[in-house]
């Protein structure tokens, strides 16, 4: 029991932190601060752990599973909770500025709040992770989705609270569609944890129900096309920390979920026609994404956009997992390609940030030569537009590599359209962007200088996924330590 | 003998859940929304409490009513959330609302919004 106090420090360090800081609104950098280094070395801690002793699971207040909650870390877990890690620290690091350099005349205001809110935005986020119990997902669910709507109401203004209310209703009304599911499947089952909902799961009328249910209000927290309408607003109109986590973290964790619920709990209810449907509506997310992000006037707009498309992109493990369940290539795709997004999209969204801070504004069509302003910014977009399109040897490359190859073996080849036409035009709506931003004009954009650390943290960021892509053996290597996920065999 | 009820707390439960999601996709103001979401809420822990007198035995399954318990807590934050935004946006409608109607001034929103961030 003495060992398992990472698992319980990676929740508690974020959450004591958000409650001092908000308590002392001066202190909320030295809070993150704290956060951030108790949080790492607890990851670090638990990632040896799991590497040398496979999983890790952990009973709160020492009642075991079937009536208390529990804990639990394997590789896929402590995957998601690396990139949570990485995003976290290069969010904190970017924020450190972002509000001191506002125009905003309430930027100090918003400061205030944005530090609590975001630790515990971030402590949700690791409960979600380490949760081994549908209900106890259910309440992580609904902490992460109010840390998420009062950071996007934190921009204040007319627009950005708008966007906050219809994020809300739907969050709400989907958090009660999966609660519905919860209560089906205790009923049937009489279980909430998911090891044990495995033994016991058969494919019944009220489990079929069930699992509708929650993967409706799952695929509207996630923003998978059609229920993607809430989503660019609320991305865009944030302040730019706060679109960085909000699309790089926030919509994975119903993504984990619904993977854990299908292929770890239910495999015996999942069907080739379920996962058809849900590939084909990532399908239409990838092209609906990309074309909505090639016609978007700002940039804000066009980066929210483009994380539709990227999503789309992940639903695309269900069809390949359910054909060959043991296929570790495309689960390795699959979350490589989760990983490389969450790095890809916080750069972006923090270089939008930084341009639309310089230059005042965000619109596309006026952002000529702003280069000279912001060399950097500029080329951390670049980059990360190679990941965006796939080309090697970035992470989003060798995620749609490997999702290409298992497609392929497969025979699936309607999928390897979908990804490569998504790739075409992922590089189009790059290239408009860049095209201006690279224009040589003789007036360019007028920028004000912004602080350095902004704009490095942004280049970080993109080079991160550029790195996965040479690295991305280690991490996929994770996903077979202690999985509970069919990855025990080592099947293609 | 749990089993002999009739369903109809259960099916009270799933009609409560319907309504309520009904009013939400139909009903614009967010008050009513909110009851809504409150309504749909109720529907679903009624199915809880439903299910939880069906388990063989003489007493009632104790862990469906901790969920509810539980499933209150949160919704009764979410609709301080709720609220709390709401007003929000009604105070920023206000202070928007009177340059809003000059037609001079008419563009200036988005664009105020825009720098706003």
């Amino acid at each position: 029991m003495t060992a398992s106090w990472p698992i319980v420090a990676l929740i508690l360090a974020p959450l004591l932190a958000a409650a001092a800081a908000f308590a002392l609104p001066r202190h909320g950098r030295q809070a993150a601060l704290l956060a951030n280094l108790v949080a790492a070395a607890a990851l670090a801690l638990l990632a040896r752990q799991i590497v040398t002793g496979g999983l890790q699971t952990h009973d709160i207040g020492g009642w075991a599973a079937p009536l208390g909650i529990g804990l639990r870390a394997d590789g896929f877990a402590l995957l998601m909770l690396v990139v949570t890690m990485i995003i976290a620290a290069a969010v904190s690091l970017y924020a450190l500025r972002y509000f001191l350099f506002s125009h905003d005349p309430e930027a100090a205001h918003r400061e205030r709040y944005f530090w609590p809110l975001f630790l515990f935005l971030w402590s949700a986020l690791h409960a979600l992770f380490l949760s081994a119990d549908i209900f106890n997902l259910y309440v992580t669910l609904e902490l992460l989705g109010f840390a998420a709507v009062a950071l996007v109401a934190l921009a204040g203004g007319r627009e950005a609270l708008a966007a906050a209310m219809r994020y809300l209703w739907v969050s709400l009304a989907a958090s009660l569609f999966y609660l519905m599911g919860v209560a089906l499947v205790y009923g049937q089952c009489a279980t909430v944890d998911l090891p044990l909902l495995a033994t016991r799961a058969s494919p019944v009328p009220t489990l079929w129900v069930a699992l509708a249910l929650m993967t409706v209000g799952l695929l509207a927290k996630a923003a998978l096309f059609p229920m993607h309408f809430w989503l660019p607003p609320a991305h865009a109109s944030a302040p730019a920390p706060v679109s960085a986590l909000l699309s790089a973290l926030v919509v994975k964790g119903p993504f984990y979920i619904l993977l854990r619920l299908w292929f770890e709990a239910f495999p015996v209810v999942m069907t080739p026609v379920i996962a058809q449907a849900l590939g084909a509506l990532g399908a239409a997310a990838i092209l609906w994404g990309s074309v909505s992000a090639l016609l978007q006037p700002r940039l804000k707009l066009l980066v929210a956009s483009s994380t539709v498309a990227q999503l789309g992109y992940l639903f695309l493990l269900f069809p390949m997992v359910t054909a060959r369940p043991d296929s570790f290539l495309a689960w390795s795709g699959g979350l490589l390609f989760l990983g490389a997004h969450a790095c890809a999209k916080t750069a972006m969204f923090l270089a939008a940030g930084n341009i639309l801070h310089a230059a005042g504004h965000d619109r596309i069509k006026d952002l000529d030569g702003v280069t000279h302003a912001l060399p950097i910014s500029a080329f951390a977009f670049g980059l990360v537009g190679l990941s965006l399109a796939g080309l090697p040897p970035s992470g989003g490359f060798a995620g749609k590599w490997l999702l290409l190859s298992t497609a392929l073996a497969q025979g699936q080849w309607w999928w390897v359209l979908v990804i490569l036409v998504g790739g075409l035009l992922a590089a189009a709506y790059v290239m408009r962007v860049l095209t201006h931003a690279f224009a040589r004009v003789p007036e360019p954009t007028p920028c004000e200088a912004i602080p350095p650390i902004m704009e490095w943290t942004a280049l970080a960021m993109a080079i991160l996924p550029g790195g996965l892509g040479l690295l991305a053996h280690a991490p996929t290597e994770w996903l077979r330590l202690g999985a509970p996920i069919l990855l025990k065999g080592s099947g293609l | 003998m749990p089993h002999a009820d009739p369903p109809i707390y259960l099916l009270a439960g799933a009609a409560l859940f319907v309504i309520g999601f009904y009013s939400l996709l139909i009903q614009p103001h967010p008050l009513r929304r909110i009851m809504a979401l409150n309504i749909m809420g109720s529907g679903v822990f009624l199915v809880f409490i439903a299910l939880a007198n069906r388990t063989p035995g003489p007493v009632a399954d104790p862990v469906p009513h901790a969920m509810v318990l539980t499933g209150i807590v949160v919704s009764v934050c979410a609709t301080g959330l709720a609220l709390a935004l709401t007003n929000r946006f009604g105070e920023v409608l206000d202070e928007k609302a009177p340059p809003a109607e000059s037609p001079a001034s008419g563009k200036t929103p988005p664009e105020a919004a825009e720098n706003h961030r």
